[in-house]
């Protein structure tokens, strides 16, 4: 369910990194939580958004969440797919419904997020 | 009752209150008097006010008949005492009643989108303002003079607790438009919005147009702002405009000594999802029917919280209503007609007592009469059970021996006959 | 067994515009008596529309049919009880609307002069006398037109002093379970927004707040009684606390009818507040508004209140424009007099023992609505309620059932749904207020229809999930309407 290769946040961000650059989305975890997803809020191609920050947000009808930038870099790409089909976040969260891609600028900051194992103990936890 | 709650008074319901806090004596206002009783104080309140004066007041609040159907439709109780229609399926009526204002400001304005109503016109514009500067990520406001003086009071209050700079610009002494050069000599690339008024305060069709250049070459955003919605039924709507915001007191709505009134705002397409206040949307219920609801309710205070595109809540429902009704007894044609009796009776006003200024006027305009200051002129008029038009030095130094003359659809020949008589 | 309501045919109607056919009126005007005007030469030609497209065009029997099908498809106070939760859905006395109506109040310009409006300015004076004794305060604004628009007034004021003493401050304190309107309106009044946590009781933690204010903290923001429906009992301590260190205290009036007659925010340390006249007051909500917000103060703030403000000059009643350290204006002209007159009407209708015993009767509703469900559904948190309660969806949660979906039940049983989901620190929330209006019998049918669909939530939790049954327009899909927008009819 969740991908090995990636790293994830406490916020359920999780983050692909490959070389220098890094696709980011939300878990399915969280999109299970926020329900149906009707429009998604990403930031302009070149901002630089520090570890932490948010660099947009996922609304559904009864919530918005803000999606919180899991390593610094700069947007390198935005997923277009996203702005006429928001859904694919519900069906796809982890493939198809990537949100950025991040040219990174402090790639280890990596180092301190958690694993799928650690973060699939995390939201057992959090239930 | 009482032994269900496990008590033997309801007083006893309040023993939980600390003693500090509870009011130790009855509240010092009079038992209550019956039904007759009230209407008979407000009745005697009522007589303490105007009654049967003809008025040439305008200034932002206007005289236009009610049709009956208006309070017919809004007497309902199911219409009247309705809550806000957070549950789509018993809120039908509500919903469906929304989404053909919503249509019909759009119709009305010529943009592409409007919300549920704001409070009112002069709130409206720190809205539009506020809007404006989340669109286009800059901070600075120019307003114009001719923009209603109370509005522009409204929108600095705002401006100051958001660190929006507000600056002025000015309008042509002999015209009464807004001074194109002062506005092109203030504007600057950090200008999120130029907010112009037409109709303005004066009834004069202003430079839209040219206004919208100007804003628009610096990457600002053109506001349009109106107090006369029966205008609307004549002008062109202010195409130009990013947004468009107002009153729509005109429509059905009793001047009420200020309130409660609604106010609009429109947009175009883009900025949606900036809009302040409730929305509602068409949809289809489970079994394929088309049905209204609220709909974007994420920008709203009760989701975003402090990252509301407003704080509104309550939006004026009733009152809006009341203008949709308003808006479909006179329908196409009717508004035609309306504003083009209130251009007449005005204009027949105006071959009277000249008006100071040389723009084209829609129902209201300002008059200098020779050798009679305000408000002696005034106290003539009331002499004769006239109310003249507003003294302008309260809100406009320079135009100190000026009135503002307003003559709408209601505005008797005769009265307008008797004014010229007592100006002459 | 459904006893409140029967399935009945309603009448079906389209859009208004669905319904024109061109030369359609449901207007006539009189004959102009002065000459006619060409529009294009008064105006400019290109500044004349050729004509709004799409406006309607119907007769007005067609016009009072569509308005009136439309009102059948609403639920309504006039129809039974709406258990909402903070909302006060009490009677709209019709007095209201007749007074409101009366020509000499409905038709005044409000720059119709003094002298000819002094009965309009008597009638807010004396609004202005009623609230300040009902609150406990010492000046009252009528300017703010909602309530949302009478917090931002406040915080407004508050911020004034605190310039006025050489710093604003950066911040505001509030509950995690305030109204959403609490922070969105620190947030346009420039302030930084810091929550609160509730303690394990629900309540005000003092222990927290004595942590978290400091130089930097402005104001906390608090409802009294929260919105769990519980007094908080430290508020006299908070306001001490706060004011120690040069904060205020503003109350979020929403929650006053429990209150009013039986204990005064001004007496419990509250420095400004506003009130919901659509609330308390009894003025109508008329699907969404209009309300009025008066903000009522401490002397403190006195001089910072929005201009202009009432004085009497001699007999009379006069404006006063001479405010020096005003905020400014709110809004234009003086408030929003045509809800004033309706809440007026009230206080008169109730006087002091009337208002008190309206109190009264909203606690000991929501106290026997409290123990008559309590069996039912989870109570989080156990202190005495006043005139709502507060329950959780933790039992019928376990079943797949959650609070959304009993509020769509109860539609079924002929009643508009409780608060749902609010306040955020009860998860699964359904907050019920019945107010002083409901008699024993409204009640015990929402009782009995609560418990049946408890009972329901066990048996058939399908039923439940897929509610409501009866209705002419079942669930709307709110995903659609929010993914695609379309906010307005277009002609085909």
């Amino acid at each position: 369910m969740y991908p090995e290769n990636y790293r994830y946040t406490k916020e359920h961000e999780w983050i692909l990194v490959e070389g220098g650059t890094g696709t980011v989305g939300i878990t399915d975890h969280a999109q299970q939580e926020l329900g149906d997803i009707v429009y998604v809020d990403l930031p302009k191609v070149g901002a630089h958004i520090e570890q932490g920050k948010s660099l947009g947000s996922v609304e559904s009808v009864k919530a918005v969440s803000d999606v919180y930038c899991p390593v610094s870099g700069e947007i390198a790409e935005v997923n277009p797919a996203l702005a006429d089909k928001p859904e694919i976040l519900n069906t796809d969260p982890h493939g198809a419904a990537w949100l950025v891609k991040l040219t990174l600028s402090a790639p280890a900051e990596v180092e301190g997020l958690m694993s799928a194992a650690d973060y699939q103990t995390y939201i057992g936890a959090e239930k | 009752m009482l032994a269900v709650c496990g008590v033997s008074s309801a007083e006893e319901l309040f023993a939980h209150l600390p003693e500090a806090v509870r009011l130790p004596r009855p509240l010092a206002l009079a038992p209550g008097i019956s039904e007759y009783e009230i209407v008979q104080y407000f009745r005697d309140r009522a007589a303490e006010n105007a009654n049967g004066y003809a008025s040439f007041l305008g200034a932002g609040v206007y005289n236009h008949y009610r049709p009956v159907l208006v309070d017919t439709v809004v007497s309902r109780g199911e219409f009247l005492t309705s809550y806000t229609p957070y549950q789509a399926e018993i809120s039908q009526g509500t919903l469906t009643t929304i989404f053909e204002f919503q249509t019909m400001i759009c119709q009305l304005t010529g943009m592409d989108v409007a919300n549920a109503s704001m409070y009112d016109g002069s709130t409206a514009v720190p809205e539009a303002a506020m809007m404006a500067v989340r669109a286009t990520g800059k901070g600075r406001v120019l307003v114009a003079r001719s923009l209603h003086p109370e509005y522009r009071e409204v929108l600095r209050t705002y401006a100051k607790n958001q660190g929006m700079p507000v600056e002025e610009f000015g309008f042509l002494p002999e015209a009464g438009t807004i001074d194109l050069e002062d506005l092109e000599r203030k504007m600057d690339d950090l200008t999120a919005a130029v907010i112009v008024q037409s109709p303005n305060f004066f009834g004069i069709v202003d430079q839209v147009k040219a206004a919208a250049e100007i804003a628009h070459k610096r990457g600002a955003l053109l506001v349009v702002i109106f107090t006369e919605a029966v205008s609307l039924g004549l002008l062109e709507p202010p195409a130009e405009a990013d947004i468009v915001a107002g009153e729509l007191q005109s429509f059905a709505i009793s001047p009420s000594y200020g309130g409660p009134y609604a106010g609009i705002i429109a947009t175009k397409e883009k900025y949606i999802r900036q809009v302040p206040g409730r929305l509602v949307g068409q949809s289809v219920d489970s079994r394929g029917n088309r049905a209204f609801c609220l709909t974007l309710a994420t920008r709203e205070q009760h989701i975003r919280r402090e990252k509301a595109t407003s704080n509104i809540c309550t939006n004026q429902a009733l009152i809006a209503l009341m203008a949709t009704v308003f808006m479909t007894v006179y329908g196409k044609e009717g508004l035609r007609e309306l504003a083009l009796q209130n251009l007449a009776k005005a204009h027949y006003l105006a071959g009277k007592v000249k008006p100071r200024f040389t723009g084209a006027f829609f129902n209201e305009f300002v008059a200098r009469i020779d050798g009679k200051p305000p408000d002696e002129l005034n106290k003539k008029l009331l002499k004769k059970k006239i109310i003249g038009g507003l003294p302008l030095g309260r809100f406009y130094p320079e135009l100190a021996d000026s009135v503002l003359l307003c003559a709408t659809e209601m505005t008797k020949r005769s009265d307008m006959d008797l004014l010229a008589e007592v100006a002459q | 067994m459904i006893d409140k309501v029967t399935a009945h045919l309603s009448q079906n109607e389209r859009l208004i515009f669905e319904r024109s056919s061109p030369g359609k009126k449901a207007y006539q005007l009189p004959e102009l008596d002065v000459p006619a005007v060409d529009p294009a030469e008064a105006l400019g030609a290109g500044n004349v529309r050729t004509a709004i497209e799409g406006f309607p065009e119907v007769s007005e029997v067609e016009a009072i049919r569509h308005f009136t099908r439309l009102s059948t498809w609403n639920y309504a106070i006039d129809y039974g009880m709406y258990p909402l939760g903070s909302c006060t859905m009490k009677y709209n006395p019709r007095i209201n609307e007749l007074v409101a109506r009366i020509e000499g109040l409905a038709w005044a310009h409000p720059y119709q002069p003094e002298s000819l409006a002094q009965g309009a300015m008597e009638v807010m004076a004396r609004v202005e006398a009623a609230l300040a004794e009902i609150t406990g305060m010492d000046a009252v604004t009528l300017q703010p037109a909602a309530g949302a628009h009478g917090e931002l007034t406040g915080i407004l004021l508050i911020r004034a002093l605190l310039q006025k003493r050489g710093n604003p401050r950066k911040k505001i304190l509030i509950p995690d379970s305030a109204h959403g309107t609490n922070p969105a309106t620190a947030a346009i009044a420039g302030y930084a927004v810091e929550n609160i946590k509730s303690s394990a009781t629900g309540v005000l933690d003092v222990g927290a707040l004595e942590q978290l204010v400091t130089e930097d903290v402005a104001a906390l923001m608090v409802t009294n009684p929260n919105t769990l429906g519980v007094f908080e009992e430290n508020i006299a301590q908070a306001a001490e606390i706060l004011h120690k260190k040069g904060a205020m205290l503003y109350m979020d009036g929403a929650n006053m009818n429990a209150l009013v007659g039986i204990a005064r925010p001004g007496d419990f340390g509250v420095d400004v507040m506003h009130l919901n006249l659509h609330k308390t007051f009894s003025t109508p909500h008329g699907g969404g508004g209009p309300g009025a917000g008066p903000v009522a103060v401490k002397k403190i703030l006195e001089p910072f209140l929005p201009t202009p403000r009432l004085r009497r000059a001699g007999k009379k009643w006069a404006f006063d424009y001479k405010r020096k350290h005003t905020i400014g204006r709110v809004k234009a002209f003086y408030g929003n007099f045509g809800v004033l007159v309706r809440a007026l009407a009230y206080v008169l209708a109730h006087g002091g023992p009337g208002l008190r015993n309206a109190t009264v009767d909203a606690v000991l509703n929501a106290v026997y609505i409290r123990k008559q469900l309590e069996p039912y559904f989870d109570l989080p948190y156990s202190q005495p309620n006043m005139h709502e309660v507060v329950f959780s969806d933790a039992r019928q949660a376990k079943l797949g059932v959650r609070t959304g979906d009993i509020a769509k039940r109860l539609i079924d049983y002929g009643f508009h749904p409780y608060t749902v989901s609010f306040p955020l620190i009860v998860h699964g929330a359904l907050m019920i207020e019945p107010t002083e209006t409901e008699s024993k019998q409204e009640i015990d049918q929402f009782i009995a229809a609560m418990i049946s669909i408890a009972k329901e939530v066990e048996s058939d939790p399908q039923l439940v999930k897929t509610a409501p049954h009866g209705t002419r327009t079942s669930r709307v899909d709110e995903v659609l309407a929010a993914r695609k927008p379309v906010l307005r009819w277009k002609p085909a």
